[in-house]
């Protein structure tokens, strides 16, 4: 290598092999360039998709198709997908920008900036609405049940805002609210080595609440 | 944790993956290369100038681009489009296909509504792919040149052997993260009976429909290789995209692990290990503090929530499970690097935290794109090297070669570049509002402007999202200022190593300016500085900086209880969120890419 000799202090020894030495001869020309490009088309695009594709659907095949949820034989949804709660008796997840709420097609953020007044609005609207929901003061409603998620899907609330409501459910549902609060822990989802936030996850909550308590004469699907 | 896991895990894997890339790239040609290459019409063994170099870089990158474009504008009649979607618009598919064939994936579609599955494959996954490789490619040619081999390498070998460290790593991270959600499937999209059926419009909605796809494989590789986008319009902060904490990390690490094993592998290819362990060291110290910016940002509560709610850090735009620390790291990292997918909207950062991933993007060498970022690295300490020259009257010389006129022509033009393709179409569009499309008022929608064409220099691909970009204008501007941003500041880097690689090299004195040094490594620092983020102060006090002097002053004088009071709304079609969010009467935006 060139360089050695005019390194003032070199470095130990290369531990790589000399690179060959390069022929002369013709460049490749237009075809080349074609069949290169076919090549990693066949590769990249088509080979590499197929056998991962293949691989993780054969291992995880519950993931790979969604990490859906059935009820009975119904699919009733994605963990991993929130969606549209209303009313006093279900668990209330986070707004959502995603088209008309929990939209996966048309999954968004509602990129507002801090300094847009239509956030401001929103969020004061949405802050009266759950204080007298919940009733409790403004100053108790945790930021995430006041925000929309970056994708408009998020399935989690945190914990304090799943407890904020445990009140109401157990009074409409008619439980008790230590029974509420033991269904919430198990829809708590944590990471490993404290990884990420906690996030309870509204979805399976709601599914859990349904199966302890049905909703008095609410449009609840049957089984 | 998040933080401190991303750093450990990267620090342990990014030494061995960069002697391993240094191993390949010095390593004869497999059996497995020679007769693929060899397929192709080319001999493996075939060496090229730095002219002959670029030309195999352009020809094929052309051929791809032509390629993905023609996938892209007659997908509604090519094969696997389970759910139908019709042909892309030409100036959406212009834009796409210079998007990606740049190694930037900014995108002004939604993959999960606009693109078949033979167009995530086929025209993006192998882009995915070719470009970063095409990027490691160019930056060996560069590091042959310096080592003052006028022969700087065989470009299609070159590619291969990027490939042949980019297949199996993707591989890899694909399975681990459908192992945590990500979905991984030939079938179309699932269909949910809703729990709760909801009434929007008037019309009962009871269904609700999930995209799902051979999701997993083009995650994998758009983390892998500097690419960024995503499967979903919102990248990975959709669930489907990064279900987990965990997937988080795996990403984190994949986005920044190339880049900077690369740092590594050039000081072992170059035989001068200090002089990247100056380099890794300048851009370790640059990253941590915009990491911190970030983080420390975002920790603030969003100023439209004060009086609202309970003390918190700023969760619009977030997703619960990944909180604002990790949302954080993430926009950095992911604008350091060239990568450009986010796991939360950058447009609803905080004012703060939304200018330190634009300071980034403005450096773009910290730690940068596969191949590029080091390549940037490179041009600046050339810049530098001749700018100590000058102070200290000698004539500035790189491992012993003369840095003279033609080079420093070369580098000059480069650093003039980027503000004149950002600043100016940034001017330009601001100077007729019906092009810009900004969504927010007042001095955001000026930072949503240069964020777009910053990022599309950058090869970036992030956004402020809420910018109405699927236009013509948008569209071709930036492609062209995505083609300019790509070749540009590969060709001419090229051209510099090959033209020194053709001088005598004198032999190093007691008297030779070092460049592994400490003290250049702070002059470096000092010029990254000053020629990089200088250039852009102005526009970043009327965008970002305004915006939280604006914040600020309203949450001394007024309660947050006054809306309109104090940003000046100058900007028409924005779309207005009016009502509450929970009863479906009215969505939030208009503005779902």
């Amino acid at each position: 290598m060139t360089t050695q000799s005019i390194n003032p202090k070199p470095d130990t020894l290369p531990d790589t092999p000399a690179e060959p030495s390069f022929q002369a001869g013709p460049q490749p020309g237009v075809l080349s360039w074609l069949t290169f490009g076919a090549l990693w088309i066949a590769v990249c695009g088509l080979a590499y998709p197929a056998v991962t594709t293949l691989l993780a659907g054969g291992l995880f095949p519950a993931q790979a198709n969604g990490s859906l949820i059935t009820r009975g034989t119904q699919v009733v949804g994605s963990a991993l997908v929130g969606q549209t709660f209303t009313g006093d008796g279900y668990f209330i997840g986070r707004p959502s920008a995603a088209g008309s709420g929990y939209d996966p097609v048309n999954a968004s953020g509602s990129n507002l900036a801090p300094s847009n007044p239509a956030l401001r609005e929103r969020v004061q609207a949405l802050s009266r609405q759950i204080a007298a929901r919940e009733g409790v003061s403004a100053d108790r409603i945790p930021p995430d049940l006041l925000t929309a998620s970056g994708s408009g899907l998020d399935p989690h609330i945190s914990p304090a805002g799943a407890q904020l409501q445990v009140p109401r459910i157990a009074r409409v549902r008619g439980l008790s609210q230590g029974v509420v609060l033991k269904l919430i822990a198990d829809a708590t989802e944590r990471s490993p080595l404290g990884l990420g936030q906690p996030g309870v996850n509204v979805l399976r909550l709601n599914l859990a609440l349904d199966a302890a308590a049905p909703l008095p004469g609410a449009a609840t699907p049957a089984r | 944790m998040d933080i401190l896991l991303t750093v450990l895990l990267t620090a342990l894997l990014a030494a061995p993956l960069g002697l391993l890339i240094a191993r390949l790239y010095a390593a004869p040609a497999s059996r497995l290369t020679s007769g693929l290459l060899r397929l192709c019409g080319v001999n493996a063994a075939l060496g090229m100038n730095w002219r002959q170099y670029s030309v195999a870089l352009l020809g094929t990158n052309a051929v791809l681009a032509a390629a993905a474009y023609l996938v892209l504008v007659t997908q509604g009649a090519l094969p696997l489009n389970p759910d139908h979607i019709g042909a892309m618009r030409w100036d959406t598919a212009l834009h796409t296909a210079a998007s990606f064939i740049t190694n930037t994936n900014q995108q002004h579609y939604s993959g999960q509504s606009g693109l078949s599955y033979f167009s995530q494959l086929v025209a993006i996954v192998t882009l995915q792919f070719v470009t970063p490789a095409a990027g490691m490619a160019a930056l060996f040619a560069v590091l042959r040149g310096l080592r003052g081999e006028v022969n700087v390498g065989n470009y299609y070998l070159d590619v291969t052997r990027a490939l042949g460290a980019l297949l199996p790593a993707s591989l890899l991270l694909a399975v681990l993260l459908t192992s945590q959600g990500v979905p991984s499937t030939w079938s179309g999209a699932k269909s949910a009976t809703l729990l709760q059926p909801q009434r929007v419009e008037g019309q009962l909605l009871t269904t609700q429909t999930i995209p799902v796809g051979p999701v997993a494989a083009m995650v994998a590789i758009k983390q892998l290789g500097t690419n960024g986008g995503g499967w979903y319009g919102p990248n990975s902060s959709t669930p489907l995209e990064n279900p987990t904490p965990l997937s988080n990390l795996a990403s984190m690490v994949s986005l920044i692990l190339f880049p900077v094993s690369l740092v590594i592998a050039s000081g072992v290819f170059l035989n001068r290990r200090r002089f990247s362990a100056a380099l890794l060291g300048v851009m370790t110290v640059t990253s941590a503090a915009l990491i911190t910016g970030v983080v420390l940002a975002e920790r603030q509560p969003n100023a439209a929530l004060l009086g609202h709610a309970a003390r918190g850090g700023n969760m619009e735009g977030k997703e619960v499970r990944l909180g604002t620390d990790a949302t954080a790291l993430w926009a950095s990292l992911t604008t350091q690097t060239s990568n450009g997918s986010v796991s939360g909207m950058h447009d609803s950062l905080n004012p703060l935290g939304g200018l330190v991933p634009q300071l980034g993007m403005f450096l773009n060498d910290v730690y940068g794109g596969i191949g590029v970022g080091m390549i940037n690295m490179l041009v600046f300490v050339i810049l530098t090297v001749f700018i100590a020259g000058l102070m200290v009257g000698r004539t500035p010389e790189l491992f012993g070669r003369k840095i003279e006129v033609r080079e420093i022509k070369l580098a000059s033009l480069l650093i003039l570049l980027q503000p004149a393709l950002v600043l100016g179409f940034t001017a330009l569009t601001l100077a007729v509002p019906s092009l810009s499309g900004t969504s927010n008022p007042g001095f955001h929608g000026l930072s949503q402007v240069l964020y777009e064409y910053n990022s599309a220099y950058a090869n970036n691909g992030s956004g402020f999202e809420g910018l109405g970009d699927n236009t013509p204008w948008w569209n071709v501007t930036c492609a062209a200022v995505l083609i300019l941003a790509r070749f540009l500041p590969i060709l001419a880097p090229l051209a510099i190593a090959g033209l020194l690689a053709t001088k005598k090299a004198a032999p190093e004195t007691s008297g030779t300016l070092r460049v592994d040094t400490p003290v250049f490594a702070g002059m470096l620092l000092g010029v990254m500085v000053l020629l990089q983020l200088l250039n852009f102060a102005p526009a970043l006090v009327l965008g970002p900086v305004a915006e939280q002097l604006s914040l600020t002053r309203a949450a001394a004088t007024t309660p947050a209880a006054s809306t309109a009071a104090t940003t000046p709304a100058t900007t028409p079609a924005a779309p207005t969120p009016a009502a509450v969010p929970t009863t479906h009467s009215a969505p939030l935006t208009g503005a779902a890419r």
